[in-house]
């Protein structure tokens, strides 16, 4: 027995890993149903057996990596090598899995296969003969349903076994000439090594891979007659290496699929019959549209209000506040405490925590999207659009994940294989409306355009159009330009997904928001309120008025600056920068500096117009610290970090100055420079827009 | 005559597949998933604006642009 065994599960994409990962070890990470929610490796102990370690890899389609998430997976497997590899792999597409199998048995590490969705195998009325594939491909295999949790205690013990007994030999085997070409590439180059691992170089070696070559450092006159026999085998098959093992791999498994596996013949699925309606010609593209209307709609303006109102007002107005003052008070407590604890903190903390009960309805929303398959449609369907702005339809799953948070949002990029494609995206995402702009989209909307139920669905449809103008900009700069990178992505059955799944997601993020209030957003609420109080007057520092306050002088500063836009006064400037800490602050800043009620008080000191190219501005700048640190993470370069954070900055200050100048235009207050200005930014805009790429997109 | 390719299949229609033009890094994930040589494959879709298109091959759908279907020769 060894002291510590590692279990690595291994699989396609969006088979299930990540949902057998939660079960074996107990913890909580996010699931979903596109290919690729996992882009990094995550590791745990096997619940109830702390001497198993459970590896979690991204999901990969082969071991010739592609993309960022693939490398992870393959280095891993073949740096690291884990005592065992738990292949999970999808019933109903075993044809396709059964491909990266082929592969993992070859690196001489004991596999074991978990057959995931074994009950809608049996739904489906489809038999496999388990103990008949099991002999061919040498491994055990356990029936598993990760969704109904069954099967997964012989899953784990199956692996645990397989990893204290011997190395696996594979025991597929290919057509003659190809396996003649292997054996003697084994001979001539590979007789030292271990027996189990020799077929993996082989093959490498067969497919030219020349990094493997140079690895095992073989001399020249070994490599030129390792040559003569692919050339051999490459002329009798008339094909290349690569396609020949590819090609053998496939009719191996369909060699062993014909003996082992009936498929019960039956009329079009479920998800056939969804997608007649959903990815319909005509129909497509405004249920994509509606679907987002609704989302946002009903958690910014139907029911999150109603609840939302209900905590602000109520619980937090009616309720807590005036207790706490008067329990306060009555308890001997200083008169500036109480300000500090009802103003400061209540005010703040208690501004952002009204808006949990939306937050948490979108979570709901974005949690279905996620786990039902309809992310993927989007990508087929958007895929046109965004190739017109230079990005792929890839890039459309973290723009939506990012309207839920902007961090995971960056991470999903991975799953994009270009380089530039990714970095586009990146750079594009934070312009969607996240979660934590939800509140402040809900109190402009609520405060200034008495809760329109347009406001909050334009903020998304604003984000989409800035980053599809985005794309055509910076396509045409040298950085990006380029043919569009391909898209071959997999569309996965529709699955009703389970409700503990979804109510585990909603509340996971609401409750990230919710610590947040408790930590960040109560320190920059008692910093804001302190400031907001205490200044120098005459010469001497101590407790001021509001606007002789050094929160005041410093974000008068920063109002000059603002003035263009049409908010040019402290508090909005304030709020702003302070917003960069984490979005929700913007709503707790105007909570401390505009007490208890804000709202009110927010009408009598803007203009709608106003306040909609404040709104602009903020759902378009720089993104909240966590949200760079990530962009950071993903560029890994801090010179595309400063570019991609000052490139949105410039779009929100553009776009908001465009909105303010031209609406005072219309509106027949026409400011003369501030016009010019924005007829200039006008013309610039069109002409970047217009002006020829360096290389044309190909539509 | 120039070779049919899986591009010029309207959907609705089977085919098997001859061979997987082009180069590199795209022509290997093409195949990788499962479009190879004598497999047959089905034209499900296009898309709402006239690419990609969907496809079920080995039983899955998936789905590609038509400029990649275009290195898909069909077997003659």
């Amino acid at each position: 027995m060894k002291n510590i065994i590692k279990i690595a599960l291994a699989g396609n994409p969006n088979s299930g890993k990540t949902t057998l990962f939660n079960i074996l070890t107990g913890s909580n990470q996010s699931v979903g149903n596109w290919p690729g929610v996992t882009v990094e490796k995550k590791e745990g102990m096997l619940k109830g057996n702390k001497g198993v370690i459970i590896t979690d890899l991204p999901g990969i389609y082969s071991l010739s990596p592609y993309s960022l998430e693939e490398v992870v997976a393959r280095n891993y497997l073949v740096n690291e090598r884990p005592d065992a590899i738990l292949n999970v792999i999808d019933g109903t597409s075993l044809e396709r899995s059964l491909y990266l199998t082929t592969q993992l048995v070859e690196l001489g590490i004991p596999v074991v296969i978990a057959v995931n969705m074994s009950d809608v195998i049996k739904k489906n009325g489809d038999t496999i003969d388990i103990p008949g594939l099991e002999s061919e491909l040498g491994v055990k295999i356990a029936e598993i349903s990760a969704l109904k949790e069954t099967g997964i205690e012989d899953a784990a013990e199956k692996a645990i076994s397989a990893a204290n007994g011997k190395n696996s030999i594979p025991r597929h085997s290919f057509r003659g000439s190809v396996e003649h070409a292997l054996a003697h590439i084994e001979e001539a180059a590979l007789h030292d090594m271990p027996l189990e691992r020799q077929r993996w170089y082989a093959i490498k070696l067969f497919e030219r891979d020349t990094r493997v070559s140079d690895l095992l450092n073989i001399p020249r006159d070994k490599l030129s007659h390792i040559e003569s026999d692919i050339s051999r085998c490459e002329k009798e098959l008339d094909d290349d290496a690569e396609s020949i093992i590819i090609n053998e791999r496939y009719s191996y498994i369909e060699s062993l699929l014909e003996k082992y596996y009936i498929k019960a013949k039956k009329g079009p699925s479920i998800s056939e019959k969804i997608d007649r309606v959903v990815t319909n010609r005509f129909l497509a593209l405004p249920i994509f549209a509606l679907v987002m209307f609704i989302v946002y709609y009903v958690s910014v303006t139907t029911v999150g209000t109603l609840l939302t109102d209900f905590t602000s007002e109520t619980v937090f107005g009616e309720w807590i506040s005036p207790f706490l003052e008067k329990s306060l008070t009555s308890a001997g407590v200083s008169n500036f405490l109480v300000l500090l604890i009802v103003d400061g903190i209540i005010g703040g903390v208690g501004a952002v925590l009204s808006f949990v009960p939306q937050m948490m309805i979108l979570f709901m929303f974005l949690a279905f999207l996620e786990s039902c398959g309809y992310m993927s449609r989007i990508a087929f369907i958007m895929d046109r659009i965004f190739r017109r702005f230079g990005l792929s339809g890839k890039s459309f799953i973290p723009m939506l994940v990012g309207t839920g948070c902007t961090v995971p949002g960056i991470m999903a990029t991975r799953t994009i294989e270009n380089l530039r494609d990714r970095r586009m995206t990146i750079m594009t995402t934070p312009f969607m409306p996240c979660g934590a702009k939800l509140p402040v989209i809900a109190l402009i909307a609520g405060a200034m355009f008495g809760g329109a139920w347009w406001l909050a669905p334009s903020a998304y449809f604003l984000g989409l159009l800035i980053v599809g103008i985005s794309g055509i900009i910076l396509k045409k700069t040298k950085m990006f330009e380029g043919e569009p990178a391909a898209f071959v992505l997999e569309l996965p059955d529709y699955r009703l997904p389970s409700v503990s799944n979804i109510l585990r997601s909603m509340w996971e993020r609401s409750f990230s928001f919710i610590k947040k209030a408790g930590s960040v957003i109560l320190i920059a609420s008692v910093g804001i309120w302190f400031l907001s109080q205490f200044g120098f007057e005459k010469g001497t520092f101590g407790l001021v008025s509001m606007e002789d306050s050094l929160l005041a002088s410093l974000g008068g500063g920063l109002a000059k600056v603002f003035a263009p836009l049409g908010w040019g006064d402290w508090k909005a400037s304030v709020a702003t920068l302070n917003g960069l800490v984490a979005k929700e602050n913007i709503v707790s800043t105007f909570g401390v500096l505009y007490g208890e009620d804000y709202k009110t008080a927010l009408i009598a000191a803007y203009t709608p117009l106003s306040a909609f190219s404040f709104l602009v501005f903020n759902l378009l700048c720089a993104p909240c610290v966590a949200a760079i640190g990530a962009t950071r993470r993903e560029m890994s370069d801090w010179k595309w970090t400063l570019f991609a954070v000052s490139y949105q900055t410039a779009i929100a200050y553009s776009v908001s100055l465009l909105v303010y100048q031209y609406g005072m235009f219309f509106a027949g207050e026409t400011n003369k420079y501030g016009f010019i200005a924005a007829v200039v930014l006008s013309v610039i805009f069109l002409y970047m827009l217009l002006r020829p790429g360096k290389r044309k997109v190909v539509l | 005559m120039k070779t049919l390719t899986l591009k010029d299949i309207s959907p609705g229609q089977t085919v098997k597949i001859g061979k997987v033009t082009g180069e590199g890094a795209i022509r290997r994930r093409i195949m990788d998933m499962g479009i190879t040589k004598g497999v047959s494959v089905t034209v499900r879709k296009t898309a709402p604006l006239g690419d990609p298109i969907e496809i079920t091959v080995r039983g899955y759908e998936l789905s590609l642009r038509k400029a990649d279907a275009e290195m898909i020769l069909l077997e003659s």
